[in-house]
């Protein structure tokens, strides 16, 4: 799904770390230092209990399926029909992904299947977190 | 907060619904208000508070339409904007920050005629961390949630498919609507698939139009020559602007702050309630509506409205002028629901409820990013 003309994030100075993160096929969250909380999208404090003192951790890849919808309509950079979903980490924060190396249908995508983080480069600076059907199990599933 | 002590006098939409290629955003704006005026009798310089919450901002309406204001908001938080400048509009009178405020929505969702397209900056939250995934607009983001909240309830495609039969039902009553022609099942799930599990038939319509809404203190609304529509309670309330965030995907956590608020704030029960409006711009939404204000247990909605409890002649009428799915929906449809709960209390919808005293409006604003809840009553206090 790699084909030019998807839209691409610009970092800005509370998310650079984390594009480059994915950039060195590394998924980055956030933990804070007081509550423990892990969050996401980034910010440079705890969304649960505002500290500032926040460290950047890796996370494991893993995930689950939480919920999709199939995309039949056309848009730039993608080949209908499509899924635009969203997963849920096994530290608990969700994002929203595509699915690769899966049919894009009903039965091949049953929600709460395991999932794992796949690095798809786009451009020199934006490498995009995908997901795909676990190869090895999650600790969650 | 006012129980009973502010009213809505003054109400109408545009004079046209649909595809209108004569008037600009603005335009329809300014139809909508000099059509509320007219309704109530007042003049331009009778208004001292406006709002609106479009690119049209309100000092570009109070210049448009010739009002020197004393308050002005621009709450702009998606479709259910208008429901809010109703909670801000009468604490505005109750403390005597203005004494006659319109409210105006103007919108060529159709036609685009003066409406700029609003991009999602690539910098943006939005911009970085759900629009490269491919989602374009609401039919791909709105409706994300529904298959867990399918998988958690074990709702069906062909109950949801179910919400728009029913209230195609409502809009066969309503000569302005602008789809009238009753429909099955089968005619919603063999609809174009948009986004699956959503078919065409399960989204809202992409029309031209227009609301706006003239309070006052109830005490002022005696002299008016429209049947006064009490505001008994009001709510507001954001979650998140990204989908892909939501706390709970069964559940709207601004809905559930919204919706109760009101409810308290009003003094009534859900047994009391005698006409509901739920923002319908899928047809997911009333079921999470039903279920967060509190009408039914969480998992039931579905089965109450295959049930045709909230059908014509059921104990519930639920989006009876047929609802952004088969109604009008311009992209911010707030203002039309507000609009028919105000007809329900005056006695003069397409399709009236009987006897109707107390409205209940409920509106969603982005994606399950804001809600604004009114309650209604013809009741004098």
């Amino acid at each position: 799904m790699a084909t030019p003309g998807r839209a691409l994030p610009q970092p800005t100075p509370e998310t650079q770390h984390f594009w480059d993160g994915t950039k060195a096929n590394e998924l980055l969250l956030q933990r804070c230092d007081e509550c423990s909380k892990v969050y996401f999208p980034p910010r440079p404090f705890c969304p649960a209990c505002a500290s500032r003192k926040v460290s950047v951790t890796k996370a494991s890849g893993k995930a689950t399926l939480y919920s999709y919808i199939i995309h039949h309509r056309p848009v730039p950079g993608f080949t209908p029909p499509y899924a635009i979903a969203v997963v849920e980490l096994d530290e608990g924060p969700r994002m929203m992904t595509n699915i690769v190396d899966c049919e894009q249908t009903p039965e091949a995508l049953v929600l709460d299947m395991p999932m794992e983080v796949v690095f798809e480069p786009q451009t020199d600076t934006i490498t995009l977190p995908l997901f795909r059907p676990a190869l090895t199990s999650s600790a969650k599933g | 907060m006012p129980h009973n002590t502010v009213a809505v006098v003054g109400a109408a939409e545009t004079t046209k619904l649909g595809v209108i290629t004569d008037l600009s955003q603005l335009g329809l704006h300014a139809d909508a208000a000099l059509n509320a005026m007219a309704d109530c009798g007042l003049k331009p310089s009778d208004i001292d508070g406006i709002a609106c919450a479009a690119q049209e901002t309100p000092v570009q309406l109070a210049h448009y339409l010739g009002i020197t204001p004393t308050w002005i908001d621009g709450t702009a938080v998606g479709g259910c904007s208008f429901m809010i400048h109703v909670r801000h509009a009468a604490a505005a009178i109750e403390a005597g920050l203005a004494k006659t405020i319109l409210i105006t929505h103007g919108e060529s969702g159709k036609s685009r005629i003066g409406a700029p397209p609003r991009p999602v900056h690539p910098q943006s939250l939005n911009g970085q961390f759900e629009q490269p995934f491919g989602p374009m607009g609401p039919p791909s983001m709105f409706t994300i949630p529904v298959l867990r909240y399918m998988k958690t309830y074990g709702v069906t495609e062909e109950q949801i498919a179910q919400v728009a039969v029913v209230q195609r039902e409502w809009a066969s009553k309503n000569p302005r609507a602008t789809f009238r022609n009753l429909i099955t099942t089968d005619d919603v799930l063999n609809s174009r698939m948009i986004a699956w599990p959503f078919r065409l038939l399960m989204c809202c319509l992409v029309t031209d139009g227009g609301g706006a809404l003239i309070l006052t203190s109830a005490e002022r609304a005696k002299d008016f020559p429209t049947k006064p529509v009490y505001i008994l309670g009001t709510g507001e309330s954001a979650e998140t602007p990204m989908i892909s965030q939501m706390e709970d995907f069964t559940s709207s956590r601004a809905f559930r702050v919204a919706g109760p608020t009101a409810f308290r704030e009003a003094g009534i029960v859900h047994k009391d309630v005698d006409h509901l409006m739920i923002y319908d711009a899928f047809a997911h939404l009333p079921l999470y509506g039903l279920e967060d204000l509190g009408f039914l247990p969480k998992g039931e909605a579905a089965g109450f409205i295959a049930g045709r409890n909230t059908a014509p002649g059921g104990s519930l009428p639920l989006n009876t002028n047929g609802g952004g799915l088969s109604y009008m929906h311009s992209g911010m449809y707030g203002m039309y629901a507000l609009q028919e709960s105000v007809r329900q209390m005056r006695g003069t919808a397409a399709a009236q409820i009987p006897g109707a005293k107390i409205s209940v409006c409920h509106g969603v604003g982005g994606m399950f990013a804001a809600s604004g809840t009114v309650i209604f009553s013809n009741q004098a206090p």
